[in-house]
């Protein structure tokens, strides 16, 4: 198939961007949608062009590192996958798309379609642990037993790739779906009981220093993201958060 | 070679060695840095766990956060010997199912302390909060791996690698809260500088910049992971590289096993030309999938042109090969088994798909045997077979949901309704640095750690233990032999960062990169990377001779030096680059191939992954040589990969008996 | 309350509680108006009693108008930082395939409804201030409802009073549930939740409407 890319390039964070027109010819439907730009690429480089850079890294949907809007919308119109996962059988022949990197001020721009997401590692800094050292004798794994339904709770919580597609999806780039996932996946169990108070209360005091939107439960995020993290998540932080500041 | 194994009985030498080796007094750590290369498994909990202990830490990753290194990828689980099931599991067990799948070709000192420390390492995780899967009544739940006879693999649904990983990265983000972790993230290992003999720093390049940095430190860690990317196409990810552990091999550390490569049976097969990765279907799958081809040329024939469904195939016309050849293990056998008798019949001509690569994993008898058993729970009294099917379709999908729609997401089937289709693709490295009982490489201050090292897993890994062996290393070994060197650096002071190995060092990086960027421009850098993962598939693969091996050898070094004349790297050094970046990584693939063919071809005898044809028995199992070959080949670098030394630390097993490994 | 300006979680728990509040006042409003449909002498007394008890004049009139105001200042300012939170706008973006039309458009809608309150609030509560304390006229109990129907004698009025109520309902369909989600409520009830606000952001705004055309169709004839 033959298709129309628009594709936002921009050679640093300093310089200004633009929208450049690409054609792309002799796609098959089951590539992958970046083995797609992979072909592009290939033909820029043999045109003596710069190709063009976006993350990408396992290419089987579980590292989080691919981050593209495409048509507008994060990892492109398949629902529950990223974009390494979204397969040029999703498109047809003729077809134009337009790829941009996530807008957000807290994901600057650091080359074409490649964003810095460091704020998303300074939030789970900020708490998104539970203080125990590593030694050779804690308690034995199966001392503390935990209801399964919360053991999976606060697994689905746990599947967050830190992506960036709830940010990207968000009409006010808020992050409170990535951080309430993170602050969920520890407050659903026991081992995470003790730093709780802190732990909200710090990570969300860094989210907002980093300069995320905030959240007006439009829903986007969940719809989008690709582990489908739920907004029960958002819900629980609020709850914490609520209950921390009430405990001073 | 000395691998420094303690003296006494087996069960006792961890214990003793932490006894005997020296301590840093905590005062002191506080004066020592440790550099970290990499921030998966291994090298995120050895650099968390190394800052916990006082040391200053900074981490190097290529990624753009440590989160996602590629030990994330792993789906299926890890071990333990926990024997949370009663099924007779020990620390012995584990021990020896892993030297037997090692195919004895393991040291038996540094698997029974893996074997020993994997109980520590569940209780750590767990204290972490890493949510594992968990029975009803709250306590773990277990389920099997191929080559063992017991139940031992913690699992987080289909991705345990991830939560293992953030457990290890929640780790160093609380050190790097604290300010004992400087996280370098989008940087990358360049070359390693030593100073006096003993690694003390690296050159560093800034990913997003291009700057080339240095960073000195009294310890070097390399955890950089597996080269299996050497084969252009596997299951690694795209960044995945061997460029930390080659630069230290270039600047004297030797290099242990290069031929033992794992190839998993359960991938998705090849679907293209324009393919860039592989992707794995979990091990766990042949927990409850059947592996099967038809049993008649004809039919697989008609298969292969479109014109036959497997669906249509009688059961007796179907050669579920692994319960005919392997009746002991069925489809549990280990990978390397699964993988040769998955060719084995694809050579044959009884392949499954267009390509004739592919066998099925067919999960119809398992729902049809979880559905009846769902029917009888919840008092349904004669099911019809949709019913029961309906029912099957549904644990399964609890059991392996992710893993099915991941499935039909790439390949555009239903699972459920079709049989999977598999074929083998390069996923681990047995081989990787050399390292003795401490970790260290045969550079001073130079430890290497998880995938990057050789030590534990022989000639063949076992499902479920690379996750096992990188949080082993990196909680719970590293931390503590580190040390016995570290010991004498109390006195050193900050190493500088402006001396002549230094400045050698950067001179070198910056030598190499503006060769990279003046080849002559014909091709791009994939365009090598492409033709060297298909002499390596073709002649390094899951079986190899004496003749191809030779003839990789040659068209390897041709096309290094093509690939140095003749590739393109647009762009420019001083900004984020990924072209540069990966041409830097397939220039070190381009020597290591070589080596890594001049290994299997020296080996003359088939073990585990290495297969050479010419060593096998007349039912084409593979031929161990144990009285020429039980050792472990370490290589030391001369020049060029062909010149490169051979040296023999042979393999001594003393509680444990050296057998011929059989599955049936 | 500088608080409440840094925290972004605070600054939503006071959009969600000053915006259930103003649903509760909606509810009061809706019953009294409804009187008027039913029966002028009720509404007649029971909106004297709201013109002259102290206690609604000076402790619920003020805190109502606060409410009104924290809810639109805050909602500003949100909207502000929401803004300024994706500096560089997408070329395209597909809003509509992943959140409903409604839950993007709060500011809009909440603007119309702001409109509206100052045409409202000059309708009546001015008129009623000077009414009351400006020209200091004496107590009349029986002048509301006349006052009341003439309103909505011109059309435009009538008009502007419906598209507004449609408006609000836009706006409650979304901020109702949206404000306990807000609040961290979230499970087995939430679905009721849900289908209350669906009811309620029809119905109020409904009545409101149905008031409005209602008094238009039936002036008072002298």
């Amino acid at each position: 198939m033959k298709l129309f890319l628009k594709i936002w390039r921009q050679k640093d964070g300093n310089t200004k961007g633009k929208m450049v027109d690409y054609t792309l010819d002799g796609v098959e439907s089951d590539m992958s949608f970046l083995e797609m730009l992979d072909i592009l690429n290939e033909e820029l480089i043999a045109k003596g062009e710069v190709p063009i850079e976006f993350d990408h890294d396992c290419r089987e949907g579980i590292c989080g590192t691919c981050s593209l809007m495409i048509n507008g919308r994060p990892h492109g119109p398949d629902s529950r996958i990223t974009v390494c996962q979204l397969h040029m059988r999703s498109f047809n022949d003729g077809d134009t798309i337009v790829i941009e990197p996530w807008r957000a001020k807290a994901f600057p721009v650091i080359k074409d379609l490649v964003v810095d997401r460091s704020s998303f590692d300074r939030i789970q800094q900020a708490g998104g642990f539970i203080s125990v050292n590593t030694s050779g004798r804690p308690v034995d794994a199966n001392a503390i037993p935990i209801e399964k339904e919360m053991a999976d709770k606060s697994f689905n919580a746990a599947t967050c790739i830190g992506c960036g597609a709830c940010v990207a999806a968000c009409k006010n780039a808020s992050a409170m779906l990535f951080t309430s996932a993170k602050v969920s996946q520890f407050a659903l169990l026991p081992q995470g009981q003790v730093e709780a108070a802190d732990r909200v209360m710090n990570m969300v005091r860094q989210m907002d220093l980093e300069g995320f939107g905030n959240c007006t439960n439009t829903g986007a995020c969940e719809v989008e993201c690709p582990k489908g993290i739920s907004l029960e998540n958002i819900a629980r932080m609020n709850r914490e958060y609520l209950s921390a500041s009430i405990k001073g | 070679m000395d691998s420094k194994v303690p003296a006494g009985p087996l069960a006792d030498k961890w214990t003793k060695h932490k006894n005997d080796i020296d301590l840093v007094n905590p005062a002191n750590k506080r004066n020592i840095d440790v550099i970290v290369v990499g921030t998966g498994l291994a090298g995120g909990s050895a650099a968390a766990t190394l800052a916990e202990l006082g040391y200053n830490v900074k981490t190097f990753c290529y990624q753009d956060s440590p989160r996602r290194a590629h030990s994330i990828a792993a789906q299926g689980g890890i071990n333990a010997a926990k024997n949370y099931q009663g099924d007779g599991d020990s620390v012995y067990r584990l021990f020896y199912d892993t030297i037997k799948g090692g195919d004895y070709r393991s040291r038996e000192g540094n698997v029974y302390r893996l074997a020993e420390v994997s109980t520590n390492i569940i209780d750590q995780c767990v204290a972490q909060g890493v949510p594992f899967a968990r029975e009803y009544g709250g306590l773990l739940d277990n389920r099997s791996f191929g080559g063992v006879l017991v139940s031992r693999t913690f699992y987080a649904k289909g991705q345990t690698g991830q939560q293992l990983l953030l457990g290890a990265y929640a780790a160093m983000n609380r050190q790097i809260h604290r300010g004992k972790i400087k996280s370098h993230t989008r940087h990358e290992m360049l070359d390693l500088v030593l100073v006096d003999g003993k690694a003390r720093g690296i050159i560093a390049r800034n990913l997003v910049t291009g700057e080339i940095e240095r960073h000195s430190a009294h310890a070097v860690v390399i955890a950089s992971g597996g080269y299996g990317n050497l084969f252009y196409l596997s299951t690694y990810c795209m960044g995945a590289n061997v460029m930390a552990a080659w630069k230290a091999h270039k600047r004297g550390a030797f290099f242990a096993n290069p031929c033992f490569t794992q190839i998993h049976p359960t991938c998705i097969p090849v679907s293209g030309d324009h393919q860039s990765k592989l992707t794995l279907m979990s091990e766990s799958l042949r927990n409850d999938g059947r592996i099967w081809v038809p049993k008649k040329l004809e039919d697989a024939k008609a298969i292969q042109q479109g014109k036959l469904k497997p669906t249509e195939l009688k059961e007796e016309d179907r050669d579920y090969y692994l319960e005919r050849r392997y009746p002991a293990f069925g489809n549990l056998v280990p990978r390397d088994v699964a993988s040769r008798a998955a060719k084995e019949r694809c050579d044959a001509g009884y392949g499954v798909n267009k390509t004739g690569e592919a066998v099925y994993l067919d999960f119809s008898a398992a729902i049809m045997r979880y559905g009846r058993e769902k029917a009888l729970t919840s008092g349904l009294k004669n099911p019809d077979e949709a019913t029961v099917r309906k029912l099957g379709e549904e644990v399964v999908e609890a059991k392996y949901g992710n893993l099915f729609q991941m499935y039909e997401k790439i390949v555009d089937q239903n699972p459920y309704k079709t049989p999977m289709m598999i074929y083998p693709a390069v996923h681990y490295t047995m081989g990787g640095l050399w390292v003795d009982y401490n970790l260290q490489t045969t550079i001073p201050n130079c430890y290497a750690a998880g995938e990057a090292n050789f030590s534990d897993h022989g000639a063949n890994r076992l499902g479920a233990s690379a996750l096992m062996q990188g949080l082993a290393d990196g909680y719970f070994v590293l931390p503590y032999t580190i040390g016995d060197q570290l010991a004498s650096d109390i006195r050193t002071g900050p190493i500088p960062t402006d001396s002549k190995e230094f400045d050698e060092a950067e001179q070198n990086v910056h030598d190499r990169i503006n060769k990279l960027m003046s080849g002559a421009g014909t091709h791009s850098v994939d365009y090598y990377h492409k033709i060297l993962g298909k002499i390596m598939w073709n002649k390094c693969g899951m079986s190899r001779n004496a003749k191809d091996l030779k003839e990789a050898i040659n068209e390897i070094a041709a096309l290094r030096k093509d690939f140095w004349e003749n590739v393109k790297v647009p762009g420019e050094a001083e900004s984020k680059n990924q072209e540069l970046e990966k041409a830097g990584r397939v220039a070190d693939f381009l020597e290591l191939g070589e080596l890594f063919a001049k290994d299997a071809l020296e080996r003359n005898e088939s073990c585990g992954g290495h297969f050479r044809e010419e060593y096998q028995t007349p039912e084409g199992e593979a031929l161990r040589d144990d009285k020429n070959f039980k050792f472990v080949s370490a290589w030391e670098y001369k020049g060029e990969p062909k010149d490169a030394k051979l040296h023999k630390e042979d393999l001594k097993y003393e509680n444990i008996e050296v057998k011929t490994r059989s599955y049936k | 309350m500088s608080g409440l300006i840094k925290s972004s979680l605070a600054r939503k728990v006071v959009m969600a509680l000053s915006g259930l509040f103003l649903v509760i006042f909606l509810v009061l409003h809706v019953t009294i108006n409804l009187a008027s449909v039913i029966s002028p002498e009720f509404f007649n007394e029971a909106s004297h009693f709201m013109g002259y008890n102290p206690i609604v004049q000076f402790l619920m009139q003020p805190i109502l108008i606060a409410g009104v105001i924290v809810h639109f200042v805050m909602g500003f300012v949100l909207e502000f930082q929401n803004r300024a939170a994706r500096n560089v706008r997408y070329a395209k973006f597909n809003g509509g395939a992943n959140a409903p039309w409604v839950s993007r458009n709060m500011i809009y809608s909440g603007l119309v409804v702001l409109a509206f309150l100052g045409l409202h609030f000059y309708d009546f509560w001015i008129h009623e201030m000077a009414y009351k304390y400006v020209e200091a006229n004496p107590e009349d109990p029986t002048r509301y409802y006349a006052e009341t129907v003439e309103k909505f004698a011109p059309m435009w009025r009538t008009v502007l009073y419906v598209v507004s109520f449609v408006l609000l309902s836009l706006h409650l369909w979304h901020g109702f549930a949206s404000s306990f989600q807000t609040m961290g409520v979230n499970n087995k009830y939430t679905p009721a939740i849900k289908s209350f606000t669906k009811l309620f952001s029809v119905v109020v705004p409904l009545a409101f409407a149905f008031i409005a055309i209602y008094h238009h169709l039936n002036p008072i004839t002298h």
